[in-house]
């Protein structure tokens, strides 16, 4: 039977969401790891019952949960990410300059092809990695190391690597982007990397079309498309079709082209969705009115999708990593907010229902497809 | 070497999947006692002091027979009352929720 698992990282646990085809009735499983806040939980491609989790606490610091079941158990696995070197410096929100500290993991990337290998996008940010199934992590120092760290700075969750997109053609070619620093490529799986950010243009850093200090905040790819990117940066909805050489802005007809989380659709590389918040200190919906916008062409000409959703009154976030989409032949959208709803629709975002209304915030949304 | 008593915060007992007391087998100070718990419950490596330095992590606390610990040389013996079984050591997470 073909279904879906939505997995939902929160403030204090993480959840599990199954449903068949339809979609219609849900059971949801959870809190796993009370208490802890759950930045990110990710599942193998390669291997759907393998799932790691990354679960987090200002008191006893991180730790990594790893399921081979599907999420009913889960056994701790190793915690220590170390940078390699001397860290150096990055700038402190007033523009001074603070040594590399690790605070937690905020993005789990398992690998397409062997379930034992992740990826992990970290605060202080950098890139670790593991190909024992969790049990060690080593960094990839290149990408801190390129010398421009000095002029990497905390956006407002503090300075972390959030976003992981691996080329499905070629698993060397890894693109990360890094608030407050940008985008950054790797064309040989993570020895040596570039920032990519020309044409985004930032007012919050002394120079707008500076190489580095661009907060972007997500970026999603088709993977039938690797050359095309979709960003959405602190302010702007940005694309790029030359895998990341240059970018231009899309943000078109958006009431506020502000947000966090971007998404494509599964079967249709010019179908993108984002939900757009009033501004970067309201972190609101406009007019109260939770809508989430979607665009056929790729950007430039968005519609807004409020079937479902809440048009009165709702003052939520959604934030970046808590939108996915699945696979199945008629698309499934999900997203969470700060204020512990998930929303689902099993029709591209032409109708939605609230899975789950009230978990703790939620941080993270990820969906499995299953056979 | 003495079987220390060790009671262990919600949080840590989850992840070791223990008891909220456990003992271990080890000299009388912090280091020794915690070296001991790692060694019993790998998964707190890091939760309770830095894996690599020891040091312990800011919010966490280290108390028994009613004084704070937190901040003794991590290899000064423990209370009499601790080496001797007779009072736990209690792992604190700070109260800094609320």
């Amino acid at each position: 039977m073909s279904g879906v698992r939505v997995l939902v990282g929160t403030r204090k646990g993480a959840f599990v969401l199954t449903s068949d085809e339809a979609r219609r009735d849900w059971q949801v499983d959870g809190p796993h790891f009370p208490g802890w806040e759950v930045y990110h939980l990710n599942g193998s491609p390669a291997d759907p019952d393998r799932l790691y989790a990354a679960p987090s606490g200002g008191w006893f610091g991180q730790v990594i949960q790893r399921s081979d079941d599907g999420g009913r158990t889960w056994d701790p696995v190793g915690n220590d990410f170390q940078y390699i070197g001397d860290p150096g410096t990055h700038q402190w929100y007033d523009g001074s300059l603070r040594p590399w500290e690790f605070t937690r993991v905020w993005h789990l990337a398992p690998s397409a092809s062997d379930p034992d290998t992740v990826l992990a996008g970290v605060q202080d940010a950098a890139l670790f990695k593991t190909t024992d199934a969790g049990q060690t992590w080593t960094e990839l120092p290149g990408l801190r190391e390129q010398g421009n760290g000095p002029k990497w700075q905390p956006g407002a969750g503090g300075m972390c690597l959030h976003t992981i997109l691996v080329d499905p053609a070629d698993e060397d070619r890894i693109y990360v982007a890094i608030s407050a620093a940008g985008v950054f490529r790797t064309q040989d799986g993570g020895k040596n990397w570039q920032p990519v950010n020309k044409g985004l243009l930032s007012g919050e850093i002394p120079s707008a079309a500076a190489e580095v200090g661009h907060c972007v905040h997500n970026l999603a790819m088709h993977p039938s498309r690797p050359q095309t990117l979709f960003m959405q940066k602190h302010w702007d909805v940005m694309r790029t079709d030359d895998g990341a050489d240059s970018w231009r802005e899309v943000s078109g007809n958006l009431p506020t082209d502000f947000g966090f989380p971007i998404g494509v659709h599964a079967h249709e590389p010019e179908t993108i969705y984002v939900v757009p918040i009033t501004s970067d200190s309201h972190h609101f919906p406009p007019e109260g009115k939770l809508r989430v916008y979607r665009s056929r062409t790729g950007g430039d000409e968005w519609e807004p999708l409020t079937s479902g959703l809440p048009q009165e009154n709702c003052y939520v976030n959604v934030l970046r990593d808590a939108m996915a989409l699945d696979a199945l032949p008629e698309c499934g959208v999900y997203f969470g907010t700060t204020g512990g709803q998930v929303y689902g629709s099993a029709d591209g975002g032409d109708n939605w229902t609230a899975i789950v209304r009230d978990l703790p915030a939620v941080l993270s949304v990820e969906v499995q497809t299953l056979p | 070497m003495s079987e220390i008593r060790v009671q262990l915060p919600a949080h840590l007992r989850q992840l070791a999947r223990c008891e909220r007391e456990v003992q271990v087998d080890a000299e009388a100070t912090q280091r020794a006692v915690l070296d001991a718990l790692e060694l019993r419950y790998p998964a707190l490596r890091g939760t309770i002091r830095d894996p690599r330095t020891g040091v312990r992590r800011p919010f966490v606390r280290f108390y028994a027979c009613e004084e704070d610990l937190s901040h003794e040389s991590p290899d000064a013996p423990l209370p009499e009352p601790v080496a001797a079984g007779r009072e736990p050591l209690l792992v604190i997470g700070a109260m800094a929720g609320g």
